[in-house]
């Protein structure tokens, strides 16, 4: 039986800015059958998306087939297939749901008509309906009140509907294979399981074969068939998911299996860090309530537009406090206030007594020098037309007046201390890889000597490995330079790792906060156990069992409720109390040492309803 | 939305006061006064210090600016001090003579740029790209009185076929006029086409390289609908502005190009005014040109809201 798609011998040749051509994929073949899932997994730059795109006779902008590449589709080949031809396959016979939503659906266009522009592109039905299919798509993937939703724009969606209504374009003309490009890598862990499910069920009921493309193993193996690893543009490995799950043989693939993160528990949280009662936190946030709203005379805003409620935290000296919760909670926002970036409402952030003003630029130079914050993204927080040693230097002399030899030294000396060489700080930032300009951006944070350093989701944009290296090199700053984090962070298991204590947010409210191992194992707040339970391990099967649960059920029956004042989480908690939780606000509970989680359950109801586990 | 348009145009308003207060100070500042003008060369003391006091020049600076604002928002911009007639007589015909040029300029220099600037964007780097782009680069850095002058020897003068200067549109036959007018016509659409076929290329190939567009191509759209029906709506933000900042350039950026035709527009009338130190006219005429300048700014602006989805529905 032929393969629905053979690909055989892909060269693939890229070119930077006026450079010659060079190789980026090297004969690679790939078959996948009727019905089949096929994953390709590797980390970035191991040319797994060049692959998958060879499949709809793609190559970016940039770079070309080489000659004696060829893909066959039912045995056509269709990179030599007329222009024509291509585009009539695009979309029809292949389609391709890519990596964010958000930038992939067009901003001006309603999404029903994005959808049905497959249909009419193809001839497949006049506008009415196409506009008809189009609803029907949307209902077929779970998204709620369809007719509306078709006249809405993608901006006026949640990431999680962005990406089912990505979803539901690519099956609108029924094709028989479907080319994923990370499809849930950029969504929460909560909103990952209903898009795995989304995908799941469409590419059984349909018989459709897939190619998955993903650096994320977990996730992998919850979809696919077979596994193909890719490194450096090669196929390394290649067999039925649970012979690379079990039995790999290859080097590569065992590396990377052994880079898969565990699951977050009381086993793996490491710090057996515990305050006594005669520290004292060197920060505290109290009272703080936020918003977005402008702020307008004689008129007070309204708490339902508040986007942090009452958020109380401690950060001791030389601890790690991890904040943690899904996009939206107000994790980034409560760092700005600290950082006195965005204007808290009400409340107080103090430093050792000493009540800090709520914008920055009123803070004293030395105020400012305590707190530093790291970004998620070096590319936007290292400015481009500065060289390095400029973005580190700048401290130097705002806080220090150093000038000169004396700069120069201490910026070699920083640049040393996070692993750089001392030629770096002649270079640009765009001459630096992604891990190198995220190492910058912590020696420009060590360089003001600060007492806590705001770290904002400082991992996200790294490779799984140069991630793990980067956490290690805050791991050894911290012990010597005596600093303590705030780890703002969705990753759970590298939460695990390396905080000693733990707060988790949910729509701008702190709900449970204590020590890390005790956080992560029960009793604790509901939320906290839809989180941990939500993070995919690393077998077959994972998803089945976790769509099967009655937390998960309850997890995906609704969205964030920002702006409600009794308890937000009701309406996905699995143990909600009619009459109670919707009604009055959450109850202060303490538990074990320090542990304290706002919930109408007391301990032992939470430990009597989380125990299964 | 319609909060940001009320805000916009508020805004608006709140420019042009600014600017009335920047026109009545800087003609505070031309040397000699009205009184001056007027008796000209015969002045003397005794009949200056009079006439100032007729017309109420002593009185302080700032009472004559609300007196002046008064009037303008009563719809009465005063009398030309040159020849005694009301300034919105005089105005009126003139501003109907360069609204007259500018939307001829504007129909002809707008669909070529922007056609120019989309082929331009459909084919970036190509030998069709390259000549639009050294071309329209090339005229713009002519001065263009330059391109006036130029167009008068060859057209005018060598060849004949367009006259070199004009008196007025005939009204009565705005098509027969249009020859007429073809030569200041041309000179403006070389001045302002480069803006417009840059802006509109730089905004296309922008948006060309967002994921959405690789999306369109691998859903099976064609190059021509993938500009047409997913990069133009995305784009019309900086076209709507250059677009909108280029009629502003053709109302009341004309005054040289009418003067070196001898066009009686408004721009003429500017000068004339500053020659004869006329004032009420100045301040006038100033005041024409920037409410065209602030109001097609507004339009600008409510048309990228109302172009863009993000602003036209909040989330």
């Amino acid at each position: 039986m032929t393969p629905l798609l053979r690909i055989e011998d892909l060269i693939v040749e890229g070119r930077p800015p006026s450079g010659i051509w060079i190789e980026t994929v090297h004969k690679c073949s790939v078959d996948v059958n009727a019905g089949e899932v096929v994953a390709l997994i590797g980390e970035s730059g191991a040319g797994k998306t060049t692959v998958a795109l060879a499949s709809l006779g793609y190559t970016r902008p940039g770079t070309r087939f080489a000659n004696g590449s060829k893909v066959f589709l039912e045995g056509q080949d269709i990179l030599t297939m007329s222009a024509r031809d291509r585009r009539d396959m695009r979309g029809r016979e292949v389609a391709y749901v890519a990596q964010s939503a958000q930038a992939s659906l067009n901003p001006a266009i309603p999404i029903g008509d994005q959808i049905a522009e497959s249909l009419i592109l193809h001839n497949m039905g006049n506008k009415t309906d196409a506009r008809k299919r189009a609803i029907e798509l949307l209902d077929l993937l779970d998204l709620p009140d369809p007719e509306t939703l078709a006249h809405r724009y993608p901006h006026q969606t949640s990431g999680g509907q962005q990406q089912r209504i990505m979803m539901a374009m690519a099956l609108a003309c029924n094709p028989k294979l479907l080319v994923l490009d990370e499809p849930t890598t950029a969504l929460d862990v909560t909103t990952q399981i209903e898009v795995l499910k989304a995908i799941k069920d469409v590419i059984r009921d349909r018989d459709t074969a897939a190619i998955y493309v993903s650096h994320d193993l977990s996730v992998v193996a919850q979809v696919a068939d077979r596994i193909l690893v890719m490194n450096n543009g090669d196929v390394v490995e290649e067999g039925t998911t649970d012979v690379i799950l079990n039995h790999a043989k290859q080097e590569y693939t065992r590396t990377l299996l052994g880079a898969v993160k565990p699951k977050p528990t009381r086993e793996t949280a490491l710090s057996d860090w515990n305050p006594t009662a005669e520290q004292t936190p060197i920060m505290t946030v109290r009272d703080v309530d936020a918003t977005y709203e402008r702020q307008r005379m004689f008129q007070t805003t309204d708490r339902e537009q508040y986007v942090l409620h009452d958020i109380e935290l401690d950060v001791y000296p030389r601890e790690v406090l991890a904040v943690v919760g899904e996009s939206g909670s107000g994790k980034s926002t409560l760092a700005r206030v600290m950082a006195g970036l965005h204007p808290a409402l009400n409340g107080a952030v103090t430093m050792d007594d000493d009540t800090l003003p709520i914008h920055a630029r009123k803070r004293t130079k030395e105020q400012l020098r305590r707190i530093q914050i790291i970004f998620q993204s070096p590319d936007q927080s290292l400015n481009p037309e500065k060289r390095i040693d400029d973005a580190i230097g700048r401290p130097l002399e705002l806080y220090f007046g150093m000038k000169g030899s004396e700069k120069q030294d201490r910026i070699a000396e920083l640049l040393d201390m996070v692993g750089l060489d001392g030629d770096y700080a002649g270079r640009f930032p765009a001459e630096l890889s992604g891990g190198e300009r995220q190492r910058v951006s912590i020696a420009r944070a060590f360089a003001a000597e600060p007492d806590v350093i705001l770290c904002d989701e400082v991992l996200s944009a790294l490779d799984t490995v140069v991630a793990a290296r980067v956490l290690e090199l805050m791991k050894e700053l911290r012990e010597k330079h005596k600093v303590a984090y705030v780890f703002i962070s969705h990753d759970l298991s590298t939460v695990a790792s390396i905080a000693d204590r733990v707060a988790v947010m949910y729509a701008g409210r702190i709900i449970d906060t204590g020590l890390t191992k005790e956080v992560f194992a029960p009793p604790h707040h509901p939320y906290t156990q839809l989180l941990i339970n939500s993070v995919p391990a690393l077998r077959q099967g994972w998803l089945e069992e976790v769509i099967g649960s009655r937390e998960a059920a309850a997890g995906m029956r609704s969205n964030v409720m920002l702006h409600d004042l009794p308890c937000p989480f009701r309406k996905r908690c699995p143990v909600m109390i009619e009459g109670k939780c919707d009604s009055e606000p959450a109850p202060r509970r303490e538990m074990g040492h320090k542990h304290v989680v706002y919930c109408q359950h007391t301990e032992q109801e939470l430990m009597k309803a989380q125990d299964h586990v | 939305m319609f909060k940001l348009i009320v805000r916009r145009i508020f805004l608006g308003l709140l420019t042009l006061l600014a600017i009335s207060v920047i026109v009545f100070l800087g003609t505070e500042i031309l040397p000699g006064d009205v009184a001056s003008a007027i008796l000209g060369q015969s002045a003397t003391e005794t009949n200056l210090a009079a006439l100032r006091e007729t017309l109420g020049l002593n009185r302080p600076a700032y009472i004559r600016y609300f007196e002046w604002l008064g009037n303008i928002l009563s719809g009465d911009l005063g009398v030309s001090l040159t020849n005694g007639m009301p300034l919105d007589r005089i105005i009126g015909l003139r501003l109907w003579n360069t609204v007259y040029l500018a939307l001829y300029a504007a129909a002809v220099a707008m669909p070529l740029a922007l056609g120019l600037g989309l082929l331009s964007a459909a084919y970036p780097e190509s030998h069709f790209d390259r000549t639009v782009s050294s071309v329209t680069v090339f005229f713009i850095s002519i001065p263009d009185f330059v391109i006036a002058v130029l167009l008068i020897m060859i057209f005018a003068v060598e060849l004949g076929w367009f006259p070199g200067a004009i008196h007025r549109p005939r009204w009565e036959d705005v098509f027969g006029t249009m020859d007429k007018t073809f030569l200041p016509m041309v000179t403006l659409v070389l001045t302002l086409l480069a803006h417009v076929v840059r802006m509109t290329r730089a905004a296309i190939l922008d948006v060309l390289k967002q994921p959405y567009i690789e999306m369109a191509l691998l859903k099976g759209a064609s190059k021509s609908r993938i500009i047409l029906k997913h990069a133009i709506p995305n784009a019309m933000g900086p076209i709507v502005n250059v677009v909108a900042l280029n009629l502003g350039y053709l109302i009341s950026g004309v005054v040289v190009v009418e003067v070196v035709f001898t066009y009686p527009g408004l721009g003429r009338l500017m000068v004339d005014s500053v020659v004869f130190r006329d004032v009420p006219q100045i301040q006038a005429v100033a005041m024409v040109f920037c409410s065209f300048y602030v109001a097609l700014n507004i339009f600008a602006d409510v048309g990228a809201i109302m172009a863009n989805p993000r602003l036209r529905y909040a989330k």
